[in-house]
């Protein structure tokens, strides 16, 4: 299917014997000041499970992905493990971690068409234009936005430019899904749906994932467990 | 290299202003090796003081200062206090950026060919309703007090601040508020004073003592606009400095010193004057009074401000007119002929002329935005938060006189033999170009959601990628308006062109100012309104190229 599959399957099985696969956080301590957020919290996301972070705003669970990710401000002062198959990312910049991101808005790029943009995200490794071209297609496809290349993505719906943008995000081959409420601006209807595609893609590419939410449906639909963080 | 651009760029500002205000400061006290002379003494200074018509200078840059300043702050704050929330405020924004890119000298000329006695204000009603047969003899232009040299700075003053007002008017509520003010029983222009104003002011007041510093030391406005004899205080430092005698080096040094001073202590004074008049503020909001003079007062002033409107575009109108007219005798208000042959006469001179200018400014804008990018791309990137120090350095080359720094930097300029050269006058252009590019592009980038970045970023791109193919995409739009601006700011300058470039280089500028003191109105009118088009049609390709680019772009209209 994806070539994220493979290259899930490549990474190399725990270095360190003690970390499982997946995404494991050891430890993570979170202050901004003198003030602390979030302390010695440990999560282990095994290969296509969603973990669910809850908790009200202000309780520290977007800085947390903020620091997986790779992103935190420097306001904020913030140790702890995060491992990755295994292998210590904490040092890594963010554009070498290899994780996959999707916020509360698509953040489509509107300068670039629809293709573009999944272009963009599609890894260096696939080379020449026709070969990239057609795996955007292939896509664009499995997205059902067939045909979409040279749309420009404003004039996409708003369950279009979601699924377009996990495609983006897919097509980058990451090695775990990070989601930062990214159905809270989605109509209801539309958010079950986009919620099922998302999720289904994650598990059949064997994606550790983490989702971090207000909503207790979201929580539901992951089926994975769920740490809830206080104010 | 991305660590070193704020440095580079702090360096490139402030070391020729602090070693300009030096090699100005050494020859006020006789010092100036160039010329031999090596004894501190205080005779320049009594020379300057010797100089006859001296009292009369100081007293008219000080009144033609402060008198532009506080009527263009009351006239800005007046067309914004009536204006917000109707559709007024619509009109009045859209004629900010024509008006802040026309050169205030191409506005100077204009406004004299309307109000000078011969002029088309006086022929509107000659000689049917006034009985003037022949101009009369007022000083309607260049008069003693420096009253038409006032009106030809708020002109473009007005303008500047209202389009600050705006500005920072954006980063408060501001509809809410005066809908609650409303609510108690204000009229609108007594709730935007009352409530509005305090909030904002401290986001305005640089760009007031920006105008202040403008008003109080400009020369090319005041050579087209102010009396001659005595002029204001700058026009006598530029003069001398301009002449053949180099002794008068000295006084003119002087001149320029104590007009940095009168700067200085002008804007300490209108920093302190904000004690007693924000004491007075809250005395009146705290009265509660709902009536009185409050709205036929901001009324009256918002009158005031959009005939000032008029008046620049007119001005406009009758450069374009004066360029085209064949015979023009007083008092038909319009010409008995049109002819194109004071173009033709001087199409060579005005395209040569042209050229340097659009290089210069081309030059100075592109190494501008380049600076500012990498400064703003560093702040980013490191995640730095800017103190209200790197404000005031930005600032420094707006607050500081022209005229108090130049002839020192130009002294250094021959020291390395780069007077007179385009990369010298570049740079001169370079210093203040930068803050106004720098500041129209901070907003922009700062606002620019991180997030598509860190989702560049997850997608594994570097951050060299991300600022090529992300962000400067995203940013087309403000960055033309920038480079609109910059290039606007430099074929506007008169005195940075005429010392580094040694009075050898010159610009359409600096060609109409020369003209503007008494050639032929045709010919005058050709310069003055070559001068304007150039920075409109650029403000117009730069509207019009992002809009052209992502015409299939929504997401960015």
């Amino acid at each position: 299917m994806m070539d994220g599959v493979a290259l899930t399957k490549q990474i190399n099985p725990a270095r360190e014997e003690a970390s499982p696969a997946g995404l494991v956080l050891r430890g993570i301590t979170i202050a901004i000041g003198e003030a602390p957020l979030l302390s010695r919290l440990d999560l282990d996301i095994p290969p296509g499970d969603v973990v669910t972070v809850m908790g009200p705003s202000g309780s520290g669970k977007s800085t947390l992905l903020a620091y997986v990710a790779g992103f935190l401000d420097k306001a904020f002062t913030a140790r702890g493990e995060v491992l990755l198959d295994g292998a210590p990312i904490t040092a890594l910049p963010a554009q070498q971690r290899r994780l996959g991101i999707l916020f509360q808005d698509d953040l489509l790029f509107p300068h670039l068409s629809v293709g573009a943009n999944l272009a963009f995200g599609l890894d260096a490794a696939v080379t020449g234009r026709r070969a990239r071209r057609a795996r955007v297609e292939e896509a664009l496809d499995q997205a059902g936005l067939g045909g979409f290349y040279d749309r420009d993505p404003a004039t996409l719906s708003g369950g279009q430019r979601a699924r377009a943008a996990l495609m983006r995000t897919l097509l980058a081959s990451p090695r775990a899904l990070l989601l930062d409420e990214p159905f809270s601006k989605l109509d209801r209807p539309l958010r079950k749906d986009i919620r099922e595609f998302v999720f289904s893609h994650a598990r059949a590419l064997g994606l550790p994932t983490l989702l971090v939410t207000h909503d207790h449906e979201d929580a539901d639909a992951a089926g994975g467990s769920v740490l809830t963080l206080k104010a | 290299m991305l660590r070193l651009a704020p440095i580079l760029t702090l360096a490139i500002l402030l070391g020729p202003i602090g070693a300009g205000l030096l090699w100005t400061l050494l020859p006020a006290f006789g010092y100036l090796p160039v010329l031999g002379t090596r004894d501190f003494s205080l005779d320049p200074w009594r020379e300057l003081a010797a100089f006859a018509g001296f009292r009369s200078a100081l007293w008219l840059t000080i009144t033609v200062g402060f008198g532009a300043t506080v009527i263009s702050l009351v006239l800005a704050i007046a067309l914004c206090a009536t204006s917000v929330g109707t559709r007024a405020f619509e009109t009045l924004r859209a004629a900010i950026p024509p008006l802040l890119a026309t050169p205030h000298v191409a506005i100077a000329i204009g406004f004299a060919f309307l109000v000078a006695p011969s002029g088309l204000m006086v022929r509107a009603f000659s000689p049917w309703a006034t009985g003037w047969e022949r101009p009369p003899s007022i000083a309607t232009v260049n008069d003693a007090l420096g009253l038409s040299l006032i009106a030809g700075l708020v002109l473009k003053e007005t303008v500047y601040l209202i389009l600050m007002i705006i500005a920072a008017s954006t980063q408060v509520a501001m509809r809410p508020m005066l809908q609650a003010a409303s609510a108690l029983g204000y009229g609108p222009a007594r709730g935007f004073v009352a409530v509005i104003m305090p909030q904002i002011y401290r986001q305005i007041r640089l760009p007031i003592y920006a105008v202040l510093a403008f008003s109080l030391a400009n020369v090319e406005v005041a050579l087209i606009l102010g009396p001659g004899n005595p002029p204001p205080l700058a026009v006598v430092a530029a003069r001398w400095f301009a002449g053949y005698d180099l002794g008068m080096y000295y006084p003119a040094s002087a001149a320029a010193t104590l007009q940095f001073f009168i700067v200085v202590a002008g804007i300490g004074l209108w920093r302190l004057m904000e004690i007693p008049v924000g004491m007075a503020h809250r005395l009146w909001v705290a009265r509660g009074k709902r009536r009185g003079v409050a709205e036929p007062f901001w009324g009256g002033a918002a009158l005031l401000g959009w005939s000032s409107g008029v008046l620049a575009l007119a001005a406009l109108v009758a450069v374009a007119a004066w360029s085209f007219a064949h015979r023009w005798r007083y008092p038909d208000f319009l010409p008995e002929s049109w002819s194109l042959r004071v173009w033709e006469q001087h199409a060579g001179s005005v395209t040569a002329l042209a050229g340097v200018t659009a290089l210069i400014a081309f030059a100075a804008t592109l190494v501008a935005v380049v600076l500012a990018l990498a400064c703003l791309e560093n702040e980013q990137r490191r995640g730095l938060s800017v103190g209200q120090g790197a404000l005031w350095a930005l600032y420094l080359p707006l607050l500081v006189p022209q005229i108090g720094f130049l002839f020192g930097a130009q002294m250094l300029l021959v020291q390395f033999s780069l007077d007179a050269t385009l990369f010298a006058v570049i740079w001169a252009h370079l210093l203040f170009v930068m803050p106004y590019v720098f500041l129209s592009l901070a907003d922009p980038f700062r606002a620019l959601d991180p997030r598509y970045a860190r989702s560049a970023a997850a997608l594994g791109a570097s951050a060299v990628r991300i600022f090529f193919t992300v962000k400067l995409p995203m940013l087309a739009r403000p960055l033309a308006i920038a480079c609109a601006i910059g290039f606007s700011v430099s074929i506007a300058l008169y005195l940075p062109t005429l010392f580094a470039g040694a009075g050898r280089i010159a610009t359409l500028t600096t060609e109409a100012v020369t003209l503007a003191s008494g050639g032929d109105r045709r010919v005058i009118g050709v310069y003055a309104f070559i001068q304007a088009l150039l920075p409109l049609g650029v403000y117009a390709i730069a509207l019009a190229l992002p809009a052209l680019i992502y015409r299939n772009r929504k997401g960015l209209a």
